[in-house]
């Protein structure tokens, strides 16, 4: 079976198109969905794309937390269901709306950053990873004002516990993220939020690497092999 | 202005024919607004003086220009690629496949001098809206930026609100800015250039142009409400020279909201899908007036418009308020009756505001014969009646004295021959370290890195100060390169050559990239054009870049003038900013700047002809701060023939990596490639000091694979372009021998001297 992968396009979404291109290559077929429809079409799993959604106003992610998709999305989501992988702006949605804890606020240098940056996967126990290998370093595109993670420091030995850090910056974190986090997990490993870019990191041609792949393969593997959903891995 | 102003009407004008007028507050001349009355047989009305003030300004007229653009025209070469020309919002070209290219480059400069986050905000914004008018989707942006030395205390206000008003309004369209230029020079200290480049593809059956074909088909104002921002932005502020009331403008700065305007992006691109426009214009400089007189001009010649129906931010504003008003995020569509629902509702399905305000009307054969008939009522009460081709196409125009300036001589007669030069190794690799850190040839990541390269995935190129490449779409190998190039110091020293210069430098950078030129955008960024002097600057540009586009057969697509670049009596260095367009046809093939790790060991070769080349040098100017002399000389054959070498060279896969010679010269492009590529490279020279720092046109170094060196130098030899091996990649330094000695710089301490400028000032606290 071809895993069939949403990308939601909110108003001010950005990076849809890259992350459906990244669907395609990794075999998988991306389905267009809409945030103001309360359909998720039966996918397989979720992108919340890159981008400015709704203007990124009041808080970033804070208005898309309420689309209509979300109502939908959330539940299964929540339950170890459904796999989502929120990416920037995706990741900063998730955290409003409460899928994974913490907050992405300000780089510390307070400018938008756009670099080549090196990562390490932590853990290869998501639905999002487990193409990779833990401790693997790979070369994606950092591109966000606001990737700066913080968390309670009990939270985040938490995460730290329970095998919940899924990417780390290698060196120090360019955006000031506490403990270098770039990406983290909920418990269950179906939903991982990632500051990083993997969807621009598939093509020789376009990006620094095709290292993002790996994210995009990792679902499809998890979908067609239709394994129940792993328990998680704290 | 009290609620309900009472408008000025066209019967209270008739019967108040000696009422005095604000005209000359307004930018206009005495002989100006004579001629408006003239038309008239009439006072205008405040709303009719609104109009005429901003269609007839320097900025949106061209009063002071139009006597030598023609020849863009006139001596434009005969190329089938050209689809829509100079005149219409911007020109569109072939590109092959079925695809078409717009791009076109607009100044916002003075705006970002009194504002520089929204000033060079709006300037994305803008050029953005005049691509998208066209039809086509924008996929990239680029800027070309000049500001007073670096370290200077007002440039660190004015470059990170620049380059922070760049970043937020682009990265927020979702559009990669994929290169431009950065320079520094004291003139622009208190005249720094924003000018913002803006590219669009599309199928060539999507064009669309500004016209309102069909009496009875409806004006819809959709996008952004109108507020009191930008009032007179056009006329007062972008025509004008500053003075020490310059900071008093800042409510004529517009703000942006680059949200919107990527909603009004989407949500226009599916109006033209679903074919529900017949005639499209933004609102840039001069808002309603501009859109209303140039969409009646453009079609029957007769529109009506209700002015009190456009959605406002603010009500008090009066009807002249609302037509001179520059808020952003603003376009105006002509749309069939039939069509009017299916368009509302596109609109409403992205949240974006829709306002019927008139409609397309028939002109009598009288009507006609005086430049058609715009009426605009304001509560029932006709505020405007006047022939919109007499606002829209013609404006005044002005044969400007200009003459040679009398420092002209001297400053071409101090030639820097006289200069002194290193005298040791030691001297020189110190000298060679200097120019590399130097602000306008440093590496501009502290800038770049604020921008997204990478959105839409399409990015192929994106070299700071080289070509950047786009592929057309996912599913071709079609590509185009841009590259916009601009030397104020060289075309200070020879206006006729340092046009032809820039030219042949971008049409270089393009060719680096493996790509064909194949047109040309400009912004021609000038002081006043009320200085005989400035206006010899001008016209010898102009001559000389309308010479140099006919030989080498790319034509002008469009462009943008910007006079008044000047405060009192000091103007800024004559600096045209050319953007070229080139097409490869597979961008798999592209050539890249950064000496690959796969080339180690590669033999290095420098092509053309190096000549004792330093006037307007960057050496001369960071070294010791002289401006003499006379520019290189630009030999476009010569030019032509290396760009035909490079893009074989791509196209066979000879070559590991290219970059083109400019600026600060061999040793610029040697310092470059090798840190991008994180290796060294040695080379052995005769003359080390002209050989590292002259800056003779026509150069480029080629990377050439080690199986490929006889193909090459065939390939060379076969388009007359000189070719000599002078090195070899490799090592972890910068290593320059010569016959008497030689010198070495570790590549750890060149990345110091060329990455530590910009942190080390803008980073300071």
């Amino acid at each position: 079976m071809t895993a069939r992968v949403g990308v939601v396009t909110f108003p001010g979404s950005l990076d849809d198109r890259d992350a459906a291109r990244a669907v395609r290559i990794a075999g998988a077929e991306p389905v267009a969905l809409w945030h103001g429809d309360a359909d998720l079409k039966g996918v397989d799993a979720v992108i919340l794309p890159g981008g400015f959604s709704y203007g990124d106003y009041l808080r970033c992610g804070a208005i898309a937390r309420f689309a209509p998709i979300m109502a939908e999305l959330v539940p299964p989501a929540r339950s170890g269901e459904l796999p989502v992988l929120g990416i920037c702006n995706g990741f900063q949605i998730l955290c409003e709306s409460h899928l994974l804890p913490g907050a992405l606020t300000r780089n510390r240098s307070l400018h938008f950053i756009n670099r080549d940056q090196r990562l390490r996967i932590e853990s290869a126990g998501t639905a999002w990873t487990n193409r990779y290998l833990p401790g693997q370093e790979i070369l994606v595109v950092l591109k966000s004002g606001e990737g700066n993670y913080v968390a309670a420091p009990e939270t985040l030995d938490e995460l730290e516990r329970s095998g919940r850090v899924v990417a780390r910056y290698v060196g120090t974190a360019p955006n000031g993220s506490q403990r270098d986090i770039a990406g983290i997990s909920n418990e269950h490993g179906n939903i991982v939020g990632l500051m990083p870019h993997p969807e621009h990191a598939v093509e020789e041609l376009t990006g620094p690497s095709v290292d993002g792949l790996g994210f995009f393969t990792s679902l499809v593997a998890r979908v067609t092999e239709a394994s129940p959903a792993p328990a998680g891995t704290g | 202005m009290p609620e309900a102003a009472q408008a000025d009407t066209v019967a209270t004008a008739e019967a108040t024919p000696d009422t005095p007028q604000p005209f000359a507050e307004l930018g206009m001349a005495d002989d100006e607004y004579a001629r408006v009355r003239e038309i008239l047989g009439r006072r205008p009305t405040s709303a009719e003086l609104a109009i005429y003030s901003v269609m007839w300004s320097e900025h949106c007229s061209y009063k002071s220009s139009k006597v030598h653009l023609r020849q863009f025209g006139e001596k434009a070469p005969e190329n089938d690629a050209l689809l829509v020309g100079i005149g219409e919002n911007a020109g569109v070209v072939d590109v092959g496949d079925g695809y078409a290219v717009t791009f076109k480059i607009e100044s916002h400069n003075h705006p970002s001098y009194v504002e520089p986050h929204q000033g060079a905000a709006t300037g994305v914004g803008g050029i953005v809206r005049d691509i998208l008018t066209m039809g086509a989707r924008p996929v990239a942006v680029m800027d070309a930026l000049r500001f007073g030395p670096a370290d200077a205390p007002d440039t660190r206000r004015v470059l990170p609100g620049v380059v922070s008003g760049i970043s937020f309004y682009g990265n927020c369209l979702g559009l990669p800015n994929i290169g431009g230029e950065l320079g520094f020079g004291a003139g622009y200290a208190a005249n720094p250039l924003v000018n913002a480049l803006c590219m669009g593809i599309m199928k060539h059956e999507d064009i669309k142009l500004a016209q309102a074909p069909g009496p009875g088909n409806k004006v819809v104002l959709f996008g952004a409400t109108t507020g009191p921002d930008g009032i007179g932005g056009a006329s007062v502020l972008a025509s004008a020279s500053f003075d020490d009331e310059s900071h008093a403008k800042r409510p004529s700065v517009q703000v942006g909201d680059p949200f919107l305007e990527k909603l009004l992006i989407e949500c226009s691109l599916e109006l033209f899908g679903k074919d529900l426009v017949v005639g499209i214009q933004d609102l840039g400089a001069a808002g309603v007036s501009c859109s209303t007189t140039e969409l009646a001009a453009g079609g029957t010649g007769g529109m009506r418009v209700e002015l009190d129906r456009v959605p406002l931010r603010d009500p008090r504003l009066a009807p002249e308020e609302i037509l001179m008003s520059e808020s952003q995020e603003r376009m105006m569509a002509i749309v069939e009756p039939a069509r009017l629902d299916e368009f509302m509702a596109v609109c409403a399905k992205w949240n974006i505001l829709a306002t019927e305000i008139g409609e397309v009307t028939d002109v009598t054969a009288e009507e006609a014969e005086r430049g058609g008939r715009l009426v605009m009522t304001w509560n029932g009460e006709t505020v405007v009646d006047l022939p919109p081709r007499t606002a829209s196409d013609e404006g005044p125009v002005y044969e400007r004295p200009y003459a040679r300036p009398a420092d002209q001589d001297g400053l071409q007669a101090d030639d820097p021959s006289r200069l002194e030069r290193p005298k040791t190794d030691d001297e020189l690799r110190e000298q060679v370290l200097r120019v590399l850190a130097a602000p306008g040839i440093c590496d501009p990541t502290w800038v770049t890195e604020q921008y997204d390269r990478y959105v839409l995935g399409n990015t192929v190129l994106a070299t700071p100060h080289d070509g950047g490449m786009i592929r057309l779409s996912d599913d071709t190998d079609r590509g185009v390169a841009l590259a916009t190039d601009g030397n104020g110091r060289y075309t200070r020293l020879d206006p006729y050559t340092g046009a032809r210069a820039a030219y042949a430098e971008a049409f270089r950078n393009v060719a680096a990239t493996g790509a064909r030129p194949l047109a040309v955008t400009n912004c021609l960024n000038f002081g006043s054009p009320e200085d005989p002097g400035v206006m010899w600057q001008f016209a010898e540009s102009v001559r000389g870049l309308a010479d140099a586009c006919g030989q080498l057969g790319t034509p002008v697509t469009g462009g943008n003038v910007s006079f008044y670049n000047q405060t009192g009596d000091t103007a800024i260095h004559p600096t045209p900013v050319i953007g070229v367009l080139g097409v490869i046809d597979d961008v798999n093939d592209r050539l890249r700047t950064a000496f690959g790790h796969d080339a180690d060991g590669a033999a290095i070769f420098l092509l053309g002809e190096t000549r004792a080349e330093l006037g307007g040098s960057a050496w001369a100017d960071v070294v010791h701060g002289h401006l003499g002399g006379l520019p290189p000389k630009v030999d476009l054959a010569a030019e032509a023939a290396l760009a035909e070498v490079l893009a074989d060279a791509a196209e066979y896969g000879v070559a590991a990596a290219a970059h083109d010679l400019s600026d600060g010269g061999l040793v610029a492009a040697l310092a470059e490639s090798s840190l991008r590529g994180n290796i060294g490279c040695a080379v052995e020279l005769d003359d080390p000091f002209t050989d590292l720092f002259s800056e003779s046109t026509a150069r480029a170094i080629v990377v050439v694979r080690p199986d490929a060196e006889s193909a090459f130098t065939e390939l060379c030899t076969r388009h007359g372009v000189p070719a000599a091996a002078i090195g070899t990649v490799g090592g972890s330094s910068l290593t320059v021998r010569h016959p008497a000695g030689g010198f070495e710089i570790p590549l750890d301490d060149l990345r110091t001297a060329h990455a530590s400028t910009f942190p080390g000032i803008f980073d300071a606290e």
